[in-house]
C-alpha cells in the first residue's frame, strides 16, 4: 500500500508578528556579518561608514567596559591585554588542548583554571571563549535592532561544517548568553550554498571552498529544486588565514630581532607584527611586494615582502586543504568532472595562490560573483526567514566526524560514521562483564582515528541502576541523536527490565548546565526576567496549538455536543485566551490543565464515532479477524 | 498481515480524535504525528522490491523530508519539533537503507523472513568465496601500475554490478537462499571494489 502525502495544516503561524525580528549572523574568526531576509530578498546590516563586516575583536577596560569591533581592533596596538581576537578558535577547546596551540595563539591563558573549558586572563578578569563570543554576539544584536528599529531574540548562527560538538554547543550557548534564542546551527558552507543556489537557481553538484580567517571547510552539494543536500563535507577547524598572518609575523619578527639585535619579544611586538602581517598579506593580494615598517617603543624596523616569498609561506597551509579536498570528493562517490561550480567562501579565497589551487584541484575556475565575506550571513539569514515565515526550500547537512564510543584497550567503536545524513538516531547494545555489576562507565569520542586518545573527546558518563544480574545478561540499548543542528544527545535503556537509564553526561570541554545558568545571571541584569519571557513564549506557543487544535475538532465534531457542553468548552477556550494575554505563565498551564478535562469526554466520543466509522467500511471475515485479535 | 481496524484508528496527541495510525498529520487538526513503526518502503511510498529506481527514490526522499524535517517546525511547539525529529530520523534511515544496493538487499531479505547476518565472517559454505576474494585482494595489493589498478577497479565495479543484477534475478524468482548468499558476496565484492577505487585515486593523485 502506497502513502498518500497529507497536506499539513498550512495555515500561516499564529502570532509570529508578536515576536521580535530573527536574523542570520555569520560569527567568524577574524570578523562578524549579520543580515536579515525578508521576502527572500536579504539585507547586510551595515555600520555609518557602510562596512558589512564586524571585527571579532573585544575590548575590555579596566572600567568593567566591553567594545566590540573596530574600535576594539584599534586598541591591540595601545592596549594589548586587554583586548582578545580569533577567540573561535577556542570554541569547545580544553585547557590540554591549548599545550599544543598557545605558542602561536594572541591570548593569555588562565593557567590556574584546571581541566574543563580553557580560560582567558584579559584585563584581570578570567573569561570562557563562551563568554567572550556571546560579547560579539551581543553587540551584532544591537547592530541589527538599531538598523531594523525592532526587538532581536532569534537567530540562526552558523559554525564551519567540520565543528565538532563541543564547538557547536559552545556556540549554541554563546548566543543564549547574548539574549538570542538558536533557531538552528548552520554549517557555513551549506549557507553560502543556500545563498549562492537560491540567486542563481544553481542546480547539480556544486562544491564550496570556505577558508576562513581560522577554519577551512569545503563541502559538496546536490542543489534540486529549492533542495541543498549535502553529499560530504570536510575540513579543518584549526586552519585558516591565520596561520599565514602567523608564519608572516615570524619572518617579520625575525628580522625585527636581527635589525635591533634583541633578543626578547614583547607582547606588543608580537600583536603589531600580527597586524602588519595581515595589512601585508591582503595588500598583496592586489600587487606584487611592498614595504611595511613595525614600531613599537619608538623603536621601528623595517620589512619587505614579495608576493612570490608570501605564496612560499602560505604553500604549507594552502597544500593541506587540497588533500582534504581531494578526500572530500572522493567521500561523496562522485568525480571531480560531474562537479559543476565551486563556491569561494572566506576573505582568505582572495589570494591569487589559494585561487589558483582551487582551480587546479577542480579543474575549473571557481564562481568569484559573489561577496566571499557575506555570503555565508546572506544564507544565515534566508534561512532565519525560511524557519520562522516559512519556505519551500529545504537543508539536508549531515554529520563532519564520526562518532563513536571507546571500547577495551582504547580503540573506538564507531556507532555513527562521517556524512550520515541528520538528524540521525543510533543504538548500541552494551553488556555487563562482571557479576551484579550495577554501573558502567561509557567514553564518547569523535573523530576519525582508531585510538581513542587521536580522537576528541566529548562526553563521558555513567550508567547507574543495572538491574543486579550475571555478567553478560544486561542489555544496555545506548541512543545516540544528532540533532538538525549537528548536536549530540544520548539516553539509554536497559532492555530485559525496560527501565530508563539516567544517563549523566559531563560535557569534556563544554559548561555545565550550572556554570550556564550563572553566567546567565552574571550576564544581564534582566536575566531573570530573559528567562521568564521565554518559558512563557514556550507555554504560549503550547497553549495556542491546543486551542487550535480543540477548534478544528470542534469543525469537524460538533454534533457530538449538546449547546451546555459545547458553552462549556467554549467558555474554558475563552479562559486559556485570557491567561495568554495575562502573560502569567502558571494561570496557561492551570487553563490547558481545565481545557484537556472539559475536553476528555468530547475526545472519547470522536475516538468512538472513528472507530465505528473504520469497522463500518469492512467486511464481515476482515471484522472478525480485526476483533479475532490475531494481530 | 492480520491488520486490526481498531489498531489503525489511534487517537491524535494534539486534539484527542481518531486519526489513522500510518498518517502524517492529522485530518482534523493538522498535527505532526509520530512516524510509528512502518517499513523502509512504505515510509518513502514505493514498492518493497530490490529493483527500485534511485532518482525516483531521492524525489520520494525529498517530498516527505519537504513536509517532515524540522526546519518546517521550528517555530512550533516542543512536542511538534521532537515528533518532526523522530519523523526525518525515520526519513533518513530509510532512505540510507535503501539507496545502498547491499543495505536494501539485506534488509529486503529479512522483510521477506529470509535475514542475511553481514555481520558474520565467512561461514565454511563461504569458503569458496573468500578463496577467491583473497586471490582479488592480493592481485590489488601486488599491482603497482596506475594501469593495473585501473583495471582492476574496473574489473570489480562490474563484479559488483553483475552480482546485483543476480540477486534481482533471485528475489524475483523467490529463490532467497540463493539470494542470501548474493548478498554476502555483494558485501565482499563492494569492499574490494571500494579499496581498488581508493587505490587507484591515490596513485592518480600521486605527482
Amino acid at each position: 500500500m502506497l502513502f498518500q502525502l497529507h497536506e499539513p495544516g498550512e495555515t500561516p503561524l499564529p502570532h509570529e508578528s508578536d515576536r521580535g525580528l530573527a536574523i542570520g549572523i555569520d560569527l567568524g574568526t577574524t570578523n562578524s556579518v549579520v543580515a536579515v531576509a525578508s521576502d527572500g530578498q536579504t539585507e547586510v546590516l551595515r555600520d555609518a561608514e557602510g562596512k558589512g563586516l564586524i571585527p571579532s575583536v573585544v575590548y575590555y577596560g579596566d572600567d568593567g567596559s566591553v567594545v566590540v569591533g573596530q574600535d576594539a581592533r584599534r586598541m591591540i596596538l595601545e592596549e594589548p591585554d586587554h583586548v582578545v581576537s580569533s577567540i573561535k578558535r577556542l570554541m569547545g577547546r580544553g585547557a590540554a588542548d591549548l599545550k599544543t596551540l598557545a605558542g602561536t595563539l594572541p591570548f593569555k591563558l588562565d593557567t590556574a583554571a584546571d581541566g574543563g573549558m580553557v580560560r582567558l586572563s584579559v584585563a584581570g578578569r578570567t573569561l570562557t571563549p563562551v563568554e567572550i563570543s556571546a560579547d560579539i554576539l551581543r553587540a551584532v544584536r544591537i547592530r541589527a535592532e538599531l538598523a531594523q528599529g525592532k526587538t532581536v531574540d532569534r537567530a540562526v548562527v552558523t559554525v564551519p561544517a567540520y565543528f565538532d560538538d563541543g564547538a557547536r554547543t559552545a556556540t549554541k550557548d554563546a548566543a543564549r548568553l547574548a539574549g538570542l534564542e538558536v533557531l538552528r546551527l548552520v554549517n557555513e558552507p551549506t549557507a553560502a550554498a543556500l545563498a549562492y543556489g537560491l540567486d542563481n537557481a544553481a542546480e547539480g553538484l556544486y562544491a564550496v571552498y570556505d577558508l576562513g580567517g581560522g577554519t577551512f571547510d569545503v563541502s559538496i552539494l546536490k542543489m534540486e529544486k529549492g533542495v541543498f543536500q549535502v553529499k560530504a563535507t570536510g575540513g579543518d577547524a584549526a586552519l585558516g588565514g591565520d596561520d599565514i598572518d602567523h608564519a608572516i609575523a615570524e619572518r617579520f619578527l625575525s628580522e625585527r630581532v636581527k635589525e635591533h639585535g634583541t633578543e626578547i619579544i614583547t607582547e606588543g611586538e608580537a600583536k603589531q607584527a600580527l597586524a602588519a602581517a595581515r595589512v601585508a598579506k591582503e595588500c598583496l593580494s592586489g600587487r606584487q611586494d611592498g614595504s611595511w615598517v613595525i614600531e613599537v617603543d619608538g623603536k621601528p624596523s623595517h620589512h619587505t615582502l614579495s608576493r612570490a616569498q608570501l605564496e612560499d609561506l602560505a604553500t604549507p597551509w594552502v597544500s593541506r586543504t587540497e588533500t582534504i579536498c581531494r578526500n572530500v570528493i572522493e567521500d561523496a562517490g562522485i568525480g571531480v568532472s560531474e562537479i559543476q561550480g565551486v563556491v569561494l567562501v572566506g576573505g582568505s579565497t582572495r589570494m591569487p595562490l589559494v585561487r589558483a589551487k582551487v582551480k587546479a584541484i577542480f579543474g575549473r575556475e571557481p564562481l568569484a560573483d559573489i561577496n566571499p565575506d557575506e555570503v555565508v550571513a546572506v544564507g544565515a539569514a534566508l534561512q532565519a526567514e525560511a524557519l520562522t515565515a516559512g519556505s519551500d526550500t529545504l537543508l539536508l547537512d549531515v554529520t563532519p566526524l564520526s562518532l563513536g564510543i571507546e571500547t577495551m584497550g582504547g580503540i573506538v567503536e564507531k556507532v555513527i560514521p562521517r556524512n550520515t545524513p541528520i538528524p540521525v538516531a543510533m543504538a548500541q547494545e552494551f553488556t555487563t562483564y562482571q557479576d551484579g555489576q550495577t554501573a558502567m562507565s561509557i567514553h564518547v569520542a569523535q573523530g576519525e582515528r582508531e585510538m581513542v586518545d587521536q580522537c576528541r573527546s566529548l562526553a563521558r558518563f555513567v550508567l547507574r541502576g543495572i538491574p543486579n544480574m550475571a555478567a553478560g545478561a544486561a542489555r544496555i540499548r545506548v541512543t545516540f541523536t544528532v540533532d538538525a543542528d549537528g548536536l549530540l544527545t544520548v539516553s539509554a535503556r536497559e532492555a530485559t527490565t525496560g527501565t530508563e537509564q539516567q544517563v549523566a553526561v559531563k560535557p569534556s570541554y563544554g559548561l555545565t548546565e550550572d556554570e550556564m545558568a550563572q553566567m546567565l545571571r552574571d550576564s544581564l541584569v534582566n536575566a531573570k526576567d530573559d528567562m521568564a519571557t521565554r518559558l512563557f513564549a514556550e507555554t504560549a506557543v503550547e497553549a495556542r496549538r491546543s486551542v487550535l487544535a480543540v477548534q478544528a475538532a470542534l469543525k469537524v465534531d460538533q454534533d457530538l455536543l449538546s449547546a451546555d457542553e459545547r458553552q462549556a468548552i467554549d467558555n474554558v477556550i475563552s479562559r486559556v485566551e485570557e491567561t495568554i494575554a495575562s502573560k502569567d505563565r502558571d494561570a496557561v498551564t492551570a487553563s490547558m490543565e481545565d481545557l484537556e478535562a472539559a475536553t476528555k469526554t468530547f475526545a472519547e466520543r470522536r475516538m468512538d464515532r472513528g472507530i465505528r466509522e473504520a469497522l463500518a467500511g469492512m467486511t464481515v471475515d476482515k471484522l472478525d479477524n480485526a476483533l479475532g485479535g490475531d494481530t | 498481515m492480520n491488520a486490526s481496524a481498531i489498531a489503525t484508528i489511534v487517537p491524535c496527541w494534539s486534539c484527542k480524535g481518531p486519526v489513522a495510525a500510518r498518517a502524517l498529520f492529522c485530518s482534523t487538526c493538522g498535527a505532526v504525528q509520530g512516524p510509528g513503526s512502518i517499513d523502509h518502503f512504505t515510509r518513502l511510498g514505493i514498492q518493497p522490491t530490490f529493483d527500485i529506481d534511485l532518482e525516483g527514490l531521492e524525489k520520494q526522499y525529498f517530498g516527505f523530508q519537504r513536509r517532515l524535517h524540522p526546519d518546517r517546525f521550528a517555530a512550533k511547539s516542543g512536542k511538534e519539533k521532537a515528533l518532526s525529529q523522530a519523523q526525518a530520523t525515520s526519513l533518513n534511515e530509510a532512505y540510507e537503507t535503501l539507496k545502498d544496493p547491499l543495505r536494501r538487499a539485506a534488509y529486503l531479505l529479512n522483510q521477506l523472513g529470509h535475514p542475511v547476518d553481514l555481520t558474520a565472517c565467512g561461514t565454511i559454505n563461504d569458503r569458496e568465496l573468500l578463496m577467491e576474494q583473497m586471490e582479488k585482494r592480493e592481485a590489488l595489493a601486488d599491482s603497482t601500475t596506475a594501469e593495473q589498478v585501473a583495471k582492476l577497479a574496473m574489473q570489480a565495479e562490474s563484479e559488483v554490478i553483475a552480482c546485483q543484477c543476480h540477486i534481482s534475478a533471485a528475489i524475483n524468482a523467490s529463490n532467497l537462499e540463493e539470494a542470501g548468499h548474493l548478498t554476502i558476496r555483494l558485501k565482499y565484492l563492494a569492499k574490494l571494489a571500494e579499496e581498488a577505487r581508493a587505490k587507484k585515486s591515490r596513485i592518480t593523485r600521486l605527482p
